[in-house]
């Protein structure tokens, strides 16, 4: 007897310390229903400060984050406290499973489906004071299911930079700048010698999505909810690059012993490469003295086309304190803030009101923003992340590929998600 | 030592011991049940459900959905199979690489080193041993820099004219290339039109990707060490009688090493190997900080994917049933290996030779 209750006892013990711990693991879903993910009614517990999460790209941006939060929390009398992710989708998967995630927060084109689609992000995109001043195309990007989900917090675009001194030396002048897919094979043969390579990019959809751009295709449609991956338009972007590639005026990045096509370009194992407006901090820091400049990419058969990167401070459906997110979110993408974020770390302002002004204090990156009338997003269905990536492992191949068969089984893996 | 007046009316002075074992133990069991068990039981739970990495996993609104998550995987015709399918014939062809390598080098470096006669032991096996206690994290820096196009090793491989690959961004795979070179593109009909996983036969056969091998070579540098201490551990603790007895039969070196030696290190024989086995399928750091399965998905291992489904694409009932089917991949080796590495009776063949009396110069 005394042994089975002493067995009958820790049993139960256990059982309560079980049950103890899956119910700590689910206290926070008492409130939770969908009421906040409407964008209708936002939270307010005034008593709540706020905490963002941002994936800095260094110093500079993790203080001027911090800075222009603190002027906000001084100014708003809230609370907020900046913290830096190492890692940000998984500190962000483990908020939003612990119901418990930072309130605003960085959030990737990416990830947008995924979060948007288990009702963790609120769609305050309608609510925003500035919402028509954001670019249309940025605001598509954020755009899921009809509704407008996140402020663009900075975009990016694709655009063609040279090496002004490898291009004098080549015999070139500003004249020969390309602008049509036969100059740019034409200046790359040129610009091609022994130890240097025309033009070099990353073997990836983000760069050579830009040819199929312009080409005139696009994996999809404009809002997500048709494949168009394998259309003549993006057969025939790909193949020029095939082109260009067995012709040797064009290599990747990683042919060539380097990591990335800003790498090629700093280290002039290239004299062109194609690459966002990022790169501008590369080549300061890292390589100084390579003088450069900027142009439009070439439009190709169908016009110019460039794909376009962006990024938004996404708000937590379960924020307790949602006014003030918001009202942070709209201090953070007005015109003073995104034009001093671009002074401390570079990215362009989402917002058409700071062009002009941008324009002029950056004449030589001008083609970037330039590109912001005609630059393409890409797929924001659930899942297309999977898809782009498996593009890109056979676009490494693509020298000996088939652009038609690897745009065919990116079109099958694309229907695959629609259904 | 006085002992309480009052005792247990019926088990005497015994009956208390089960409580305290439980108690003593209670400890133990909390722990792991909290940190171990119940957070097992929870991603079992969750590779059969719909959870979608929002809130408790408990929660009303998640379902339950069978075997949708593992069908998706194993039969589902999709990306997601074609991924899994990948993944598995990456790591399959760094398990086939890696445990036999290291557990041979290892077992070699430790029968080395173990010889009394060999001068600074204590160096050479610090010297093997050093990389098994260094991060993985760095060491894989370290590879990065070493095999990267312009790096350490293809420089030394050009001092003997051969030009190196460009080891991290090569995905084709070591097989595939052999065949090249021997004239065969593209594999017959048979094994290109079949496919298993969502990836044809051919594929299959792609062998390692070069870039994959480089992660090989970086395992069986790290764990060799690690291993090597074993060995020696299970050397040391052998008796010389039994050694010396074979020599007094005559026996030379390598038959004291093969008959002798090694039959009796068989249990070390049978931890290494599972160890190495777990270790070799779950590959994770590396990829994660090297490659994140590029180039062209050639690195990419189940235990990374598993990651990327759940935290990248929020696919979390997916990322847990890719773990579970590890789990029962890897259990499944363990007891084949344990099966083949089995005390047997000796065989009626093997068994003449022992009856037969060796002559004076030991059996030739």
């Amino acid at each position: 007897m005394q042994r089975r209750n002493s067995r009958l006892l820790i049993g139960a013990g256990l059982t309560v310390v079980g049950a103890l711990t899956l119910s700590a693991c689910g206290s926070g879903s008492g409130f939770s229903s969908d009421s906040a993910t409407t964008g209708g009614e936002l939270t307010s517990d005034s008593s709540q400060g706020l905490s963002v999460l941002i994936g800095s790209s260094g110093d500079a941006e993790t203080a001027a984050v911090n800075a222009a939060v603190a002027a906000w929390s001084k100014t708003s009398g809230t609370n907020a406290e900046v913290s830096v992710a190492s890692d940000l989708n998984q500190q962000l998967a483990q908020g939003f499973a612990a119901q418990k995630p930072a309130d605003v927060f960085y959030l990737s084109t990416d990830a947008l489906a995924g979060y948007a689609s288990n009702g963790s992000l609120l769609a305050y995109g309608d609510n925003l004071a500035n919402k028509d001043d954001f670019y249309p195309s940025l605001v598509s990007a954020f755009t899921y299911d009809g509704e407008f989900y996140c402020a663009p917090k900075d975009f990016s675009t694709l655009q063609l930079l040279i090496n002004t001194d490898l291009w004098a030396q080549a015999g070139l002048t500003d004249a020969d700048i390309p602008t049509t897919w036969d100059e740019l094979a034409t200046v790359s043969a040129t610009l091609t010698t022994g130890s240097q390579v025309g033009l070099a990019l990353g073997s990836e959809y983000a760069r050579l999505g830009a040819f199929m751009a312009q080409a005139g295709g696009s994996l999809m449609n404009e809002d997500s909810t048709e494949a168009t991956a394998n259309s003549p338009e993006n057969v025939a972007g790909l193949e020029y690059a095939q082109t260009l590639l067995n012709d040797g005026v064009m290599s990747y990045a990683s042919e060539i012993g380097a990591g990335w096509g800003g790498e090629a370009f700093g280290k002039q194992l290239s004299a062109m490469t194609i690459e966002g407006n990022w790169i501008t901090g590369a080549m300061t820091n890292d390589f100084p003295d390579v003088n450069y400049t900027v142009a439009e990419l070439p439009a190709g058969p169908e016009g110019k086309g460039t794909l376009q990167f962006t990024n938004c401070w996404g708000i937590a459906a379960d924020s307790p304190n949602q006014t003030a997110a918001l009202n942070l979110v709209e201090q953070l993408t007005s015109k003073d803030a995104q034009l001093t974020f671009s002074e401390e770390f570079g990215p362009m302002p989402s917002i058409m009101s700071a062009a002009a002004e941008w324009k002029s204090a950056n004449p030589t990156l001008v083609p970037f923003l330039d590109g912001a009338d005609y630059a393409q997003g890409v797929p924001i269905v659930k899942g297309a992340a999977d898809v782009v990536s498996d593009l890109n492992a056979q676009l490494e191949s693509l020298k000996t590929g088939n652009a038609q068969a690897i745009l065919d089984s990116t079109q099958k893996n694309l229907q695959a998600l629609l259904k | 030592m006085s002992m309480p007046a009052r005792t247990p009316h019926r088990s005497g002075i015994r009956g208390g011991e089960a409580a305290s074992g439980w108690l003593f133990t209670a400890p133990m069991i909390i722990l792991l049940g909290m940190f171990l068990v119940i957070p097992v039981l929870m991603a079992l739970w969750v590779s059969f459900s719909d959870w979608n990495g929002r809130g408790s996993p408990f929660s009303g609104s998640v379902a339950f959905v069978g075997l949708d998550n593992y069908s998706a995987l194993v039969g589902g015709g999709g990306l997601a199979e074609q991924d899994f399918g990948t993944a598995l014939r990456n790591n399959a062809w760094y398990v086939l690489l890696v445990v036999p390598i290291q557990t041979t080098l290892s077992l070699f470096l430790a029968v080395l080193v173990n010889r009394q006669i060999l001068r600074g032991r204590g160096f050479f096996r610090t010297a093997f041993y050093f990389p098994s206690v260094t991060s993985s994290v760095a060491i894989t820096v370290l590879w990065l820099f070493l095999f990267s196009a312009s790096g350490a090793v293809n420089k030394l491989l050009s001092f003997i004219g051969v030009n190196g690959p460009n080891w991290f961004n090569d995905p084709s795979g070591v097989l595939h290339n052999i065949f090249e070179a021997l004239g065969v593109e593209t594999g017959p009909a048979v094994l290109t039109g079949n496919s298993f996983l969502g990836i044809s036969f051919w594929e299959w056969l792609a062998g390692p990707s070069v870039a994959m091998s480089a992660f090989i070579l970086m395992a069986v540098f790290t764990t060799s060490g690690t291993f090597m201490l074993l060995f020696i551990a299970a050397l040391q603790n052998l008796s010389g009688d039994v050694v010396e007895a074979a020599i007094m039969d005559g026996a030379n070196g390598w038959q004291r090493f093969w008959q002798v030696t090694l039959p009796q290190l068989r249990p070390t024989l049978f931890t290494v190997l599972t160890l190495g086995l777990i270790g070799a399928w779950q590959v994770f750091d590396q990829i994660y900080t090297g490659t994140q399965g590029g180039p062209g998905k050639t690195t990419l291992t189940p235990a990374y994917l598993s990651y990327q489904a759940a935290f990248t694409n929020q696919a979390w009932g997916q990322g847990a049933a890719i773990a579970f089917i590890l789990f029962v991949i890897i259990v499944v080796f363990t007891l084949f290996q344990r099966w083949l590495l089995a005390e047997r009776t000796v065989s009626a063949r093997r068994m003449r030779l022992y009856l037969k009396t060796p002559t004076s110069g030991g059996f030739k």
